[in-house]
């Protein structure tokens, strides 16, 4: 193993702001900001909607919003189209059946210490790591 | 009003993600190559959000109810059962095929990306299937 690419500041000031939005949507809106049931309950059901909608514009302005700094946002995707496609259906499928993703159950679950979020995570990334010495980066 | 506080909670969660490098499928992978090269930038993601969110979380939940909706929504769950591991196991696959995982995923469409949304498409297909998959196990 080597210690490659490593930016604990900025990976660290970007979670700060991740928990900080976190903790807006919870205090105002009184919801746990876990983006897979965010994106799913605005496509499956109508409560709600506007706010989910809005929630994921406002992810989408967030780049933007960061792009006026003047730096580059840097974004590779090598995946041939079927795998790419897989992977993209596992993720919706598996959030879905799982309840939760990364923010879900990674960052809200652990934070209320719920074991059921603490055992997601700790499957989901250890899967993610077996699917990657198998497939490679 | 809650219209509002989700768009700037979802600028502030969009900027997070941009900043940390998470909308880079690429450096996303690194963390999960553990065992070749190894990018540990992501473990310092999710410590940072739980330091904050955390504390905050225990503190507020307190409060009678949220600023601007009627009442916390919390989840109530708290059994480990197959779904829970299944899914958790085919999201962990995916993400580790490709990179990204939802909110990223989302973030990324501003990044003018075909693949992005193409995989984000997919993933809403996928949305829908997990639900039929829900509602035949039950």
């Amino acid at each position: 193993m080597v210690i490659i690419n490593f930016t604990p500041l900025s990976a660290f000031t970007g979670g700060l702001l991740i928990g900080f939005a976190a903790f807006l949507f919870f205090v105002f809106n009184g919801r746990m900001a876990g983006v897979s049931s965010i994106a799913s309950d605005s496509v499956l059901k109508d409560h709600n909607r506007y706010d989910n909608l809005l929630f994921l514009i406002g992810l989408i302005i967030g780049p933007i919003l960061y792009s006026f700094s003047g730096k580059e946002i840097e974004s590779i995707i090598t995946n041939s189209l079927p795998l790419l496609i897989l992977g993209g259906l596992l993720v919706g499928v598996g959030t879905k059946i799982g309840n939760g993703c990364t923010s879900g159950h990674g960052v809200c679950g652990i934070s209320r210490f719920s074991i059921r979020s603490i055992t997601a995570t700790i499957v989901f990334i250890l899967t993610g790591v077996f699917t990657v010495l198998i497939f490679g980066v | 009003m809650t219209k509002l506080s989700s768009l700037i909670a979802g600028i502030i969660f969009g900027l997070g993600l941009t900043i940390s490098g998470m909308v880079n499928p690429t450096k996303v992978l690194g963390f999960l190559n553990v065992f070749d090269a190894w990018d540990p930038s992501l473990m310092f993601v999710m410590i940072g959000a739980i330091l904050i969110f955390s504390p905050l979380y225990f503190i507020f939940k307190r409060k009678s109810r949220p600023i601007f909706a009627k009442i916390f929504i919390i989840p109530s769950n708290k059994n480990i059962d197959k779904n829970l591991i299944i899914g958790a196991s085919m999201f962990g696959a995916g993400w580790g095929l490709v990179g990204l995982c939802p909110g990223p995923a989302f973030s990324a469409i501003s990044l003018l990306n075909i693949n992005v949304y193409l995989f984000v498409l997919v993933m809403i297909v996928g949305f829908y299937l997990g639900k039929l998959f829900q509602t035949k196990s039950r």
